[in-house]
């Protein structure tokens, strides 16, 4: 079905891509040596690397991480449940769904960040501020994703299956579900990207435990090369995110992909 | 040149012989009438007729008739504007239990995220406590019967038009049913597809002895296939005219279409869909 999968193109783009991982290690432990920036405040990237490496040997760090995915976790998890729930069922009452259209395209909008102070109010700093940031940003994403799916719905098959007898839940479970999979999938792998962006910034700004916070702690310690260090270990966690939820839709949503005509990428 | 020129036995030219089996389906007074913001469309008008049990009716109009309109209200799919449906002589306030239905848009009717055997099995899981290994005896088999014994596996998007119309048929027949309502099912699928397909109706007809109402556009596949034809005239939509299709059970595409009598009932045929466009009908406004 789909050309590239295994065989030569498959190593090639693989080794495209240490290829390119490679060039840019050494682009940031070149250039910043070249620079020689005063302040230090672009160290080389092996700079970067002991300080990482001194800080993973630490207890505090895999706290921060531990905290970091926990608050992401829950806030995600929350957002799935209520977004599919909800979206499920304004999808499939029509009027529900035309009576909450504007108010959704009202609040969707709002940036969760302005939430902050709210979430301080509620929760001062404790991992419940980055919880119900991450909730508040990745529910949308979940919501507005599930509707589209459950409007989806063709209604040749729905009558099919009606014809033969399957009730509302069978039809939930072997209509509605199916057809709004794939986009319950894209909802949540944009959530889970989101929730993370959110729950950092929660850490940054509010100091609730976790990599943001240790980020501000290096900053204002003046520890620059771990500073960076911290980063790179947040983009790391949104890349795993990312692949995870994409390993799933591969093995799950086959169908969809080859419906569609869609590459995997 | 309105009337043929040779007797056919039709609701028109002479009283049928009164038929003793149970009415399978029995439509009385159908009316159907789209209401949209400022428009009203009159899909079907007064529509009377009934199907014994074990014929093979087909029913034949132009399109925009109210064809696909009666399938859904026969269906149970459709609350009709006024008149009743009764299948097997119960009144149709949602898909009777017994009947299966094959529509024209296969493609769209199969579930893309199963197999063809779970499509095909999927209606038997909810129809009654079948057993397992049963109900998989009974998708082998409606496959078999299809001719796509060896496509189980694979998902009805990797199908051609045909074989996937095929899956449709089979789960169909895999239900077991007493009614069966097809809506147009072959109007997509090349000639030669379309010609096995009349057969395999024909034979699956005469091995199961199930009901069926046959619906279509094509006045040559009606005569070819029914036992019965219903001619269902253009809007304002009644029944145009009842021909009683008096050819040899054993049906062949090139045989029985050189036959005499079937150019005689298919110009009949024809002749009443013309005349209905601009004469009276048989049963006209009330
Ligand atoms: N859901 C609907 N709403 C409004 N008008 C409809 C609807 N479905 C069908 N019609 C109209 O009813 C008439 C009969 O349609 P249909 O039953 O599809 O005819 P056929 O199957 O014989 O081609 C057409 O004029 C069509 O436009
Ligand atoms: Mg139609």
């Amino acid at each position: 079905m789909n050309a590239g999968r295994g065989g030569p193109g498959r190593w090639g783009a693989a080794a495209l891509g240490v290829l390119g991982v490679a060039c840019a290690a050494v682009i940031s432990e070149v250039v910043p040596r070249v620079l020689a920036l005063p302040g230090g405040v672009l160290p080389p990237l092996s700079e970067i690397v002991t300080a990482l490496s001194g800080e993973v040997a630490t207890g505090a760090f895999w706290e921060s991480l531990l905290a970091t995915v926990r608050q992401w976790a829950l806030g995600l998890a929350f957002a799935v449940v209520a977004g599919i729930g909800l979206g499920a069922v304004l999808g499939s009452v029509g009027w529900l769904r035309r009576a909450t259209a504007s108010t959704i395209e009202f609040l969707r909008p709002i940036p969760s960040v302005a939430l902050v102070p709210l979430a301080v109010l509620l929760f001062g700093t404790q991992l419940w501020s980055a919880v119900l940031l991450a909730f508040y940003a990745s529910f949308w994403q979940v919501l507005v994703q599930t509707l589209h799916g459950a409007v989806d719905v063709d209604p040749v098959v729905d009558e099919t299956v009606r014809c033969y007898g399957l009730g509302p839940l069978a039809r939930i479970r072997h209509v509605l579900w199916p057809t709004a999979l794939p986009y319950v999938v894209t909802g949540v792998r944009l959530a889970a990207g989101v929730a993370l962006i959110l729950v950092v910034t929660a850490e940054l700004v509010i100091g609730s435990p976790g990599l943001g916070q240790q980020i501000m702690a290096a900053q204002s310690g003046g520890a620059t090369a771990l500073v960076y260090g911290l980063i790179m270990v947040t983009g790391l966690l949104g890349l795993l995110v990312n692949v995870g939820v994409r390993a799933v839709e591969r093995r799950r949503l086959a169908w969809h992909i080859s419906v569609r005509g869609e590459v995997a990428a | 040149m309105g009337e043929p020129r040779t007797e056919v036995l039709s609701a028109r030219t002479g009283t049928p012989p009164e038929d003793t089996r149970a009415r399978m389906l029995d439509v009385r007074g159908l009316r159907q009438v789209y209401a949209a913001q400022d428009r009203h469309v009159e899909a079907l008008h007064d529509l009377t007729f009934d199907v014994r049990a074990g014929e093979l009716v087909t029913l034949v109009g132009p399109s925009g008739c109210g064809k696909t309109t009666l399938l859904r209200l026969l269906a149970g799919l459709l609350r009709p504007t006024s008149g009743d449906v009764r299948v097997e002589g119960s009144e149709v306030n949602g898909p009777p239990p017994g009947t299966a239905v094959v529509f024209q848009e296969y493609g769209r009717s199969l579930l893309p995220w199963m197999s063809v055997a779970a499509n095909v099995g999927l209606p038997l899981r909810y129809k009654r406590k079948l057993g397992r290994r049963h109900r998989a005896e009974l998708v082998a088999r409606s496959l078999a019967d299809v001719d796509l014994a060896d496509v189980g596996d694979a998902y009805p998007w990797q199908l051609s038009g045909g074989m996937q119309q095929r899956v449709a048929i089979a789960r169909a027949l895999a239900y077991e049913p007493r009614l069966l309502l097809m809506d147009e099912p072959f109007a997509a699928v090349d000639a030669q597809t379309r010609a096995d397909l009349e057969d395999l109706i024909r034979s699956i007809w005469r091995s199961t002895g199930v009901t069926v109402l046959f619906i279509t556009h094509d006045i040559d596949e009606a005569v070819y296939l029914g036992e019965r034809v219903i001619v269902l005239s253009s809007s304002p939509t009644v029944v145009q005219d009842d021909v009683t299709v008096d050819l040899p059970a054993d049906r062949d595409q090139l045989d029985t279409r050189a036959l005499t009598r079937f150019v005689e009932l298919r110009r009949y045929v024809y002749a009443e869909i013309r005349t209905a466009k601009n004469g009276p009908a048989l049963q006209g406004a009330r």
